[in-house]
């Protein structure tokens, strides 16, 4: 019954045979033990399991591993892969905008396909995108302050690249 | 929870998978967007044997214009439609749907048509084609037929589609001039479905209501389309008297069921509310306002 | 090499969160991460009925799976005595269903398996043959005299009527009523609600069979409760037995319980030999896990006409599901729930309360709060805001009237709570004024005047935590104590190894920072450790936010019992007399030569290396601290709401929350907790639901229909403090983790009630949906 894959997973080929039924998340976290991509419910309402699909926030617990063949996956472990934390990594630890973690990768990763496609966005507009990301401990209120304090962040970057990746780094 | 095992195939193009459904028949099911199907494989309320994925086929994301029909493929997405200039401009009611459909990140998987064929009657696209009086264009291994988008719906998550058929194109007549729409929808928080909610399309002419159409939401055993509040529209002048008519007959089209969300009164006093509302919006957008 | 200096972390200072550089990266150790060689996965099969009797079992098709390694049932756990547990209140529990089922989703067989997919597909085939029985979902239908009787299997057990209970004093409190000008009423119904953490509960158990060894992992907020909990109930000896607590995805009450799933892991783990791992899905979390609140209650408060309150009688009638499960101190049946005089001073208060036996899923966890405070925090802030309406009083002008005042404290409450410090006129007086209050009524008043519908709601809170005095306050006799422990390295730097345990509080951080306040250890060098038995001294948990109150207490109070040893030192390395030494932030100096002094660091050194004579090595300590009384946060919360009267939604436009928690070690730590109880707080009070049809069904049993509040519904708050430390704590601090969940549902209820009660409305039970709203003003002839 088993499938063969190769999915690229934060950059890397990763060929593997799987079952049919086997969800994207199970894939990511008890194959290639990528555990932080989280499970919060069974009825796709969470988000902790999200993850960016040919740049694209999916939940990882509604689709199938054998769907992401041929496809690009980045997962959390992704964001600070050279070494340097990722301008959103930095705002959540710098705004508070975590406390147990555990909604704290899929709320990252949701946050940096938006700042893909709005660099600039209004509080409305944050909320309005996270709103498919549930966390139980912050109130959301700092997690809003840290995409917007990333997005200043990566405007800077973007402006004066080198400047700002040393900031992002202390 | 998991699913349960199933065989799986990712055909590369629309013929394919045709002749693949038609050889599954009752056994295959189609996964479009996934955001219905997976989580009703996970609950194992549902357990086909194949499953027939079709986003491996490059040529079903569309939405385009052409001779007078609005055309819309199987994989056109929720978020392609909350992010369409086209819709956004002329076509106000699957504007203001979309955004509403789930959340932000289920919208980047799931499809209209997914949407439709699943037949939820909760679920928000089968009123918006409703009021919109779209066609369905269902295609199998033996040709293809159109179906009025009102004789579809069949009953709670059924449709007169049969299992080696697809849902291969929607089409909504192209909107006019002075048209406008509008989309109403209750709900608890983001990510619910809809309470209650009201989708109107108004075709005016000069001041008068040329034609009508109001879809409702989670008030029935399927989407529904309260055909006599569009009738009573039909070349009127929009004043109150006639809009609180109209109100009040799309209210007496609802056959909602009480449940955790509101009694039978309540649901049809929003169905009420909303169709008001939506006429007033709706007018407003057809006069080139809001 | 330049390194710029960050803040030190000294209390007051919002210095940058440690635990967050691994769960910014995905590297967070959380239950389900854990894997180990030739780990097996377990499924449990549950009751679909809520009362009924198991015929028979038949485990044959799931145990013919391949990859199935086992199938327990209880009458198995029975050979072992296993199938019954005790529980928190003194009550039993069944681990799995031998005789009924007593509630829907309860646990009747696990399968284990070589694969969490097989464990599923495996335990779908478990078949139980039932005869259904006619199911109880209310504590007024359990105590009729003709109910099932749901605990048939107790001896002596002859109703569903499982306490009563009661506080205060009764004839003074009807004298008190005797002579009121007024009473006022108010009957409501506290829901049932589930806290929800975003990480449901789990446990690997991995029993070694040749050594007895057990190591369980497990998420749990009180991993030493639950060592001994587990040596008691398994018979293993309790030195064989470590659990470990790993990074915890949120509890708030939820993973305070020891639950049937962990006890069967372990128990599998042993029969089979191998590492058992079982993570509940969120419908198990749902359904079964322990859930919170489900009081019925009726307030009478008298009153003077000139709105002072002389007394107050409370009656309780709690649904406590089919085991009396609450987590509380012993001695308090109903938890704190007496603590229903809230921030007013009350002379005569007279509490009555009743437990009962139904078919629902035990628990009765404090969901952040402290044991029933934040019921008893909602009956008097929603009474309060009757009275103001009744009596034609502005509700913040009421609760001015009949504050316990600044000067009254230490205060002694008429039902026997001892409240250490506060000041509330104060923490009011800055929310209206934060808010706009009068402006916002004057809004109000025009907009009545056009038909719409906007409301202010007010509700002064007081919380009590910090259990607790181990006199009064324990846990299955437990005192409620906790520890710390410190080790400072020759190096100067420092493990602190704490009793209690974080599930996303911020320990790490902030319990570093009374270390760097107290001995002068910039947080950087301070490493926290908690959750694994082994390396952790004795303590109670986390939980009733008392981590602060208590191990934050032990925390200073080990500094300082290393301070004094380090000033010994200091002196002989300064060759003077102890009593001349001064301690200034991590400075030893002779007194009146500041600038003659040792580092803490120096002298860290030198108790390894050059010790005054006759002085025992090392710089460690450990301390347990028994809190002399609870401590008493409190606050003001405002909402302003608008309500469409067509729909009955209403939209909350405002929310200003003044909070006074002591001293705050880490401001930006506290303001995130507060953030976080007011967005559980918006919750239960407009969403949160976990209801049962008359069967018995559970209708909250996934995210579907239990609905938690995204960012977008959220309101954005407004936050304001006031500082009165706590007089009996080391450091001032009161703990804040749940005053927000405790304070402000009332006030989003309030605000709802203000705009609607001059309608003749008052009361909409929780949650506030808009259907609610709407039949409320149907009924008054006041819907669009
Ligand atoms: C938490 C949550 C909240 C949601 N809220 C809403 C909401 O508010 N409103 C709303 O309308 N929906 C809501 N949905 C459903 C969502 O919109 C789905 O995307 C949609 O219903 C199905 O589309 P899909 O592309 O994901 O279809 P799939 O899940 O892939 O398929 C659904 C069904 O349609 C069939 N199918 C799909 N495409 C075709 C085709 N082209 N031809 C033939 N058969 C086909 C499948 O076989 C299956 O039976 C919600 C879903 C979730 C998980
Ligand atoms: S785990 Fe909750 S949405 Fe995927
Ligand atoms: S930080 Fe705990 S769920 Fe978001």
């Amino acid at each position: 019954m088993g499938q063969s894959i190769t999915v690229t997973v934060n950059g890397e080929k990763k060929t593997a045979e799987v079952e049919p039924r086997l969800l994207l998340v199970h894939f990511l976290r008890e194959k290639l033990r990528l555990t932080g991509t989280h499970i919060g419910c069974d009825t796709t309402h969470c988000g902790a399991c999200t993850v960016l699909v040919d740049g694209t926030p999916v939940k990882s617990c509604t689709m199938l591993a054998v769907q992401a063949d041929g496809q690009q996956v980045t997962t959390v472990e992704a964001l600070a892969a050279s070494g340097t934390l990722h301008p959103i990594q930095a705002a959540f630890k710098q705004e508070h905008g975590l406390q147990c973690g555990f909604c704290t990768p899929g709320m990252m990763l949701t946050s940096v396909a938006l700042l893909q496609e709005k660099p600039d966005p209004t509080d409305d507009e944050i909320r309005w995108a996270l709103s498919g990301n549930i966390c139980r401990c912050t109130g959301y209120m700092n997690i809003v302050k840290a995409v917007k304090s990333a997005a200043a962040q990566m405007k800077a970057s973007a402006a004066v690249p080198e400047a700002a990746t040393a900031s992002a780094r202390s | 929870m998991l699913p349960a095992p199933f065989e799986y195939h990712a055909p590369h193009t629309t013929e394919e998978t045709l002749e693949l459904l038609d050889q599954l028949g009752d056994e295959g099911k189609v996964l479009a967007g996934g955001q219905s199907l997976i989580p009703l494989l996970k609950l194992r309320f549902a357990s086909p044997a194949h499953l027939v994925d079709i986003n491996k086929i490059t040529d079903l994301d569309f939405l385009e214009e052409r001779d007078g029909t609005l055309r819309i493929g199987p994989l056109f997405r929720h978020k392609s439609a909350e992010r369409s200039s086209l819709l956004a401009s002329r076509y106000h009611v699957m504007a203001d749907a979309a955004p509403q459909i789930a959340d932000p990140i289920i919208r980047n998987r799931g499809t209209i048509a997914g949407s439709v064929v699943h037949a939820d009657p909760s679920g928000d696209w089968g009123t918006v084609l409703l009021a919109l009086d779209a066609d369905l264009v269902l295609r199998s291994k033996s040709g293809s037929r159109t179906v009025k988008a009102r004789d579809f719906f069949s009953g709670p998550f059924s449709t007169t589609i049969e299992p080696t058929e697809i849902l291969s194109e929607i089409r909504i007549p192209a909107a006019k001039p002075q048209s406008g729409g509008a989309y109403l929808k209750l709900e608890r928080k983001v990510g619910d479905f809809a309470t209650v909610a009201v989708a109107v399309h108004l075709q005016m002419d000069d001041g008068k209501v040329r034609s009508a159409g109001i879809g409702l939401t989670a008030v029935g055993p399927q989407n529904l389309k309260a055909e006599r509040a569009e009738a009573a529209l039909k070349g009127a002048r929009l004043d109150d008297a006639t809009i609180k008519e109209a109100a009040a007959l799309a209210a007496e089209a609802a056959e909602p069921k009480e449940d955790h969300r509101g009694s039978v009164e309540y649901k049809r006093n929003v169905v009420r509310v909303f169709t008001e509302r939506g006429l007033k919006r709706a007018y407003e957008r057809a006069r080139g306002g809001g | 090499m330049a390194v710029e200096t960050p803040l030190k972390g000294n209390i007051g200072e919002s210095i940058k969160r440690k635990e967050d550089d691994r769960f910014i990266r995905g590297r967070g150790n959380y239950l389900d991460d854990i894997v180990l060689p030739g780990m097996l996965h377990m499924a449990i099969h549950r009751s679909p009925f809520a009362h009924a009797r198991i015929k028979s079992i038949n485990t044959d098709a799931a145990q013919a799976v391949p990859g199935v390694v086992a199938v327990v049932t209880g009458a198995l756990l029975a050979q072992h005595k296993l199938a019954w547990m005790p529980t928190l209140s003194g009550d039993t529990q069944a681990v799995l269903a031998t005789d009924k089922v007593r509630f829907q989703g309860q646990e009747v067989a696990c399968v284990i398996a070589t694969d969490p997919y097989v464990a599923r597909d495996a335990a779908m085939l478990v078949e139980v043959d039932y005869e259904v029985l006619p199911a109880v979902v209310t504590p007024q239908q359990a105590l009729q005299p003709d109910a099932p009787l749901i605990r048939d299997e107790k001896e002596g057990q002859t109703s569903n009527h499982i306490y009563h209970w009661e506080a205060g004093d009764k004839a003074k409190t009807d004298e008190a009523f005797a002579k009121a000008d007024r009473v006022v009423k108010l009957d409501t119904f506290y829901p049932r609600c589930h806290p929800s953490p975003l990480e449901t509960c789990g446990i690997v158990a991995d029993v070694n069979s040749a050594t007895g060894h057990a190591t369980l992992y497990m998420t749990s907020q009180a991993p030493h409760a639950h060592r001994t909990l587990f040596a008691i109930v398994a018979g293993l000896p309790e030195q064989n037995i470590r659990i470990i607590s790993p990074d915890i995805g949120g509890g708030f009450g939820n993973k305070v319980p020891i639950y049937p799933g962990y006890v069967v892991a372990t128990a599998a783990s042993l029969l089979i030999g191998k590492p058992v791992k079982w993570v509940e899905d969120r419908s198990e979390n749902l359904i079964s896990t322990g859930f919170a609140r489900d009081f019925h209650m009726s307030g009478e408060m008298a009153l003077r006409n000139d709105g002072r309150i002389l007394g107050l009688r409370v009656k309780l009638l709690s649904d406590n599901g089919a085991f009396y499960a609450d987590a509380q101190p012993t001695k308090f049946k109903a938890g704190l729930f007496h603590i229903v005089t809230g921030s007013y001073d009350v002379a005569a208060a007279h509490v009555e309360a009743d437990g009962a036996y139904t078919n629902k899923a035990p628990g009765g966890v404090a969901y952040r709060c402290s044991f029933r405070v934040t019921e008893a925090s909602y009956l008097i802030e929603r009474l309060v805001e009757s009275a103001a309406l009744e009596m034609n009083l502005d509700p913040a002008d009421i609760r001015l009237k009949n504050f316990i005042q600044p000067e009254q404290f230490p205060y002694m409450s008429a039902t026997g709570f001892e409240y250490d410090s506060g000041n509330y006129p104060k923490a009011m007086q800055l929310a209206l004024d934060k808010l706009g209050y009068k402006e916002l009524r004057k809004e109000q008043a025009e907009k009545r005047k056009k038909g719409e519908l906007m409301g202010i709601g007010v509700a002064s809170f007081t919380e009590v935590v910090g259990a607790g005095p181990g006199k009064h306050y324990d846990i299955a006799g437990l005192r409620m104590f906790d520890s710390a422990e410190l080790r400072v390295h020759p190096t100067g730097k420092a493990i602190l190894k704490l009793g209690v345990k974080s599930q996303g509080q911020g320990h790490e951080t902030t319990f570093a920072q009374i270390v760097t306040e107290e001995l002068g250890i910039p947080a950087a060098d301070i490493e926290v450790q908690e959750g694994d038995t082994d390396n952790t001294p004795y303590g109670l948990g986390t939980y009733a936010s008392r981590s602060t109150p208590v191990g934050g207490a032990a925390t200073a109070m080990v500094s300082r019992k290393l301070r004094d040893k380090a000033k010994k030192i200091a002196a002989h390395l300064l060759e003077a007399s102890e009593a001349d030494i001064e301690f200034d932030h991590g400075k030893f100096f002779v007194r009146g030569s500041p600038s003659k002094s040792k580092t803490i660091q120096d002298v860290a050194f030198a108790a390894y290396t050059n010790l005054p004579d006759g002085m025992e090595a090392g710089l460690e300590g450990v301390t347990y601290y028994d809190p002399p009384n609870m401590t008493y946060p409190f606050g003001t919360y405002l909402v302003v709401v608008d309500i469409d009267r067509g729909t009955g939604q209403v939209k909350v436009r405002r929310m200003v929350a003044v909070d006074d928690c002591g001293v705050r070690i880490n401001p930006m730590v506290v303001e995130g907790q507060l953030h976080g109880g007011l967005t559980e707080g918006f919750g239960i009070a407009f969403m949160q639901l976990i209801t049962f049809d008359e069967e018995g069904n559970c209708l909250g049993s996934n995210f579907t229909d239990y609905l938690l509040p995204t960012s977008w519904e959220t309101p954005k708050f407004e936050m304001g403090e006031t500082v009165t430390p706590s007089p009996h704590h080391p450091i001032g601090a009161k703990g804040v983790g749940e005053s927000a969940t405790v304070g402000s549902p009332a006030a989003f209820v309030n605000a709802v009630i203000d705009a609607v009660g001059h309608l003749g409305i008052r009361n909409i039970d929780m949650p506030v949906t808009s259907d609610k709203v709407w039949a409320a003003l149907s009924e008054k002839g006041a819907a669009e």
